[in-house]
């Protein structure tokens, strides 16, 4: 290796960028050559001095939040193309979010509005049940006499039990219509109050708790595909209790299958 | 995802390379810190195009464009790489002196550096001071890793010439 080349890759060398064979060969060249082995003595000074005369400018104190206050715009809103919409889309997901909620604020009145009227149909229907005679269509305590005869007069079978063992008699049936369906209406005796039980087959969820109306206790459940609402003028504690007894009692063993 | 906070850890992080590098290109503390704004703010506004690399490089090379351009002086890279690339063959014949620790005194060096031209001074600015490889500084620089080298070597000789007792009283 001549001086002039080795001249040039002292700096390599110094700056560690030079591969394994140019550096064999600038090692070889600085043993023979004082000139360049005092090149580089010199390079490496200046080096030492450079690094360790504190010539490095740190940022001011204050820079840093003097550049981010001038970033916050960008910050909220990037001035990169793609998120122009941005604003326009969140205005719109607002608008959307809105509609959905409002949508279901009016789903919840009308049901609200629809549970009203169902409650309130229920009730007159026990009260219309009271007047003489309209009590029973069928007078029987047997479960298996009230039953076979809704048959025939309703398009599905209603589900009848009995829960004397529970202190709540069947007393008789009935057909009944309640939010524009019909419906088979029983009614149980607890005591000298009278239970009417409405159910039809129906997919919509009832409401769970107990509502009261004109003195009248309202409880309604789903079961299998059926809708119950249970009304009386019992304690709530009764009607609750009948309630319980009704879902947990199966369907009487003797009883065809249908 | 967090724009801001992604910005904060990867780039700001690296402020006081932006400000040691502005600062000796522009020479004083007020240029400096403009430039170094102006350059965060050309960072942020493109930082989305920013994919992963490193992120002190690629605001360093922001840092030096942001300065050239606010000069509206270009460095003139082409004229000075064929101006490296001829004066290979040297003109340095001088015979190397034995520096004397007396003249690297902190100030003299700051003053001599200072009075380097700036192609020179941040060269070496981005190699001693921010500690750059060849292949960053060829990056930040947009030169090739070979003149990289002549760059520097350019550089130290006139830094040491300026150092030397006997041409120091020159400048």
């Amino acid at each position: 290796m001549n001086c002039r080349d080795a001249r040039l890759l002292l700096h390599a060398w110094l700056d560690d960028e030079l591969g394994a064979a140019d550096s064999l060969a600038v090692a070889r060249h600085l043993q023979e050559c004082a000139a360049c082995a005092q090149r580089l003595r010199n390079h490496e000074q200046l080096r030492g001095a450079l690094r360790g005369a504190g010539l490095r400018h740190a940022a001011p104190a204050g820079l840093q939040g003097r550049i981010a206050a001038r970033l916050p715009r960008a910050m909220v809103a990037p001035r990169r193309p793609r998120q122009r919409w941005m604003p326009a889309a969140a205005a719109l997901a607002a608008l959307l979010v809105a509609a959905i909620v409002f949508a279901g604020w009016q789903t919840l009145q009308v049901r609200r509005q629809e549970q009203g009227a169902l409650v309130a149909e229920a009730v007159s229907g026990s009260l219309r049940a009271l007047q003489p005679g309209h009590l029973f269509d069928v007078r029987s305590t047997d479960q298996h006499t009230v039953k076979p005869w809704f048959d025939g007069r309703l398009d599905f079978s209603p589900v009848v039990k009995d829960l004397s063992a529970q202190g709540f008699d069947l007393i008789g049936g009935r057909l009944d219509a309640l939010a524009a369906h019909r419906v088979a209406a029983l009614a149980y005796r607890r005591h000298l109050h009278v239970i009417n039980l409405f159910e039809w087959p129906s997919n919509a969820l009832a409401p769970g708790g107990m509502r009261t109306r004109d003195g009248y206790h309202v409880v309604q459940w789903n079961d299998a595909g059926m809708y119950f609402v249970a009304v009386s003028d019992v304690a709530p504690a009764d009607l609750d209790a009948f309630v319980r007894a009704f879902r947990a009692t199966p369907v009487a063993a003797g009883e065809p299958a249908r | 995802m967090g724009t801001a906070a992604a910005f904060e850890g990867e780039v700001m992080r690296h402020l006081d390379a932006a400000y040691n590098l502005a600062r000796w290109l522009t020479r004083n503390d007020a240029d400096a810190e403009d430039v170094v704004q102006e350059a965060m703010l050309r960072a942020f506004r493109f930082f989305g195009g920013f994919r992963g690399g490193d992120a002190r490089v690629w605001l360093l090379t922001i840092v030096r464009n942001t300065f050239y351009t606010q000069r509206a002086q270009t460095p003139a890279a082409g004229a000075v790489d064929e101006f490296d690339e001829a004066v290979h063959g040297g003109t340095d014949d001088d015979d190397p002196q034995a520096m004397l620790l007396r003249a690297v005194d902190a100030q003299d060096l700051r003053a001599a550096l200072e009075r380097l031209p700036s192609e020179f001074r941040e060269v070496l600015v981005l190699r001693e001071l921010e500690e750059c490889s060849y292949k960053e500084i060829a990056s930040i620089m947009n030169l090739k890793i070979g003149t990289v080298m002549s760059r520097l070597a350019r550089a130290r000789a006139r830094l040491e010439c300026e150092l030397t007792p006997a041409a120091g009283g020159q400048a």
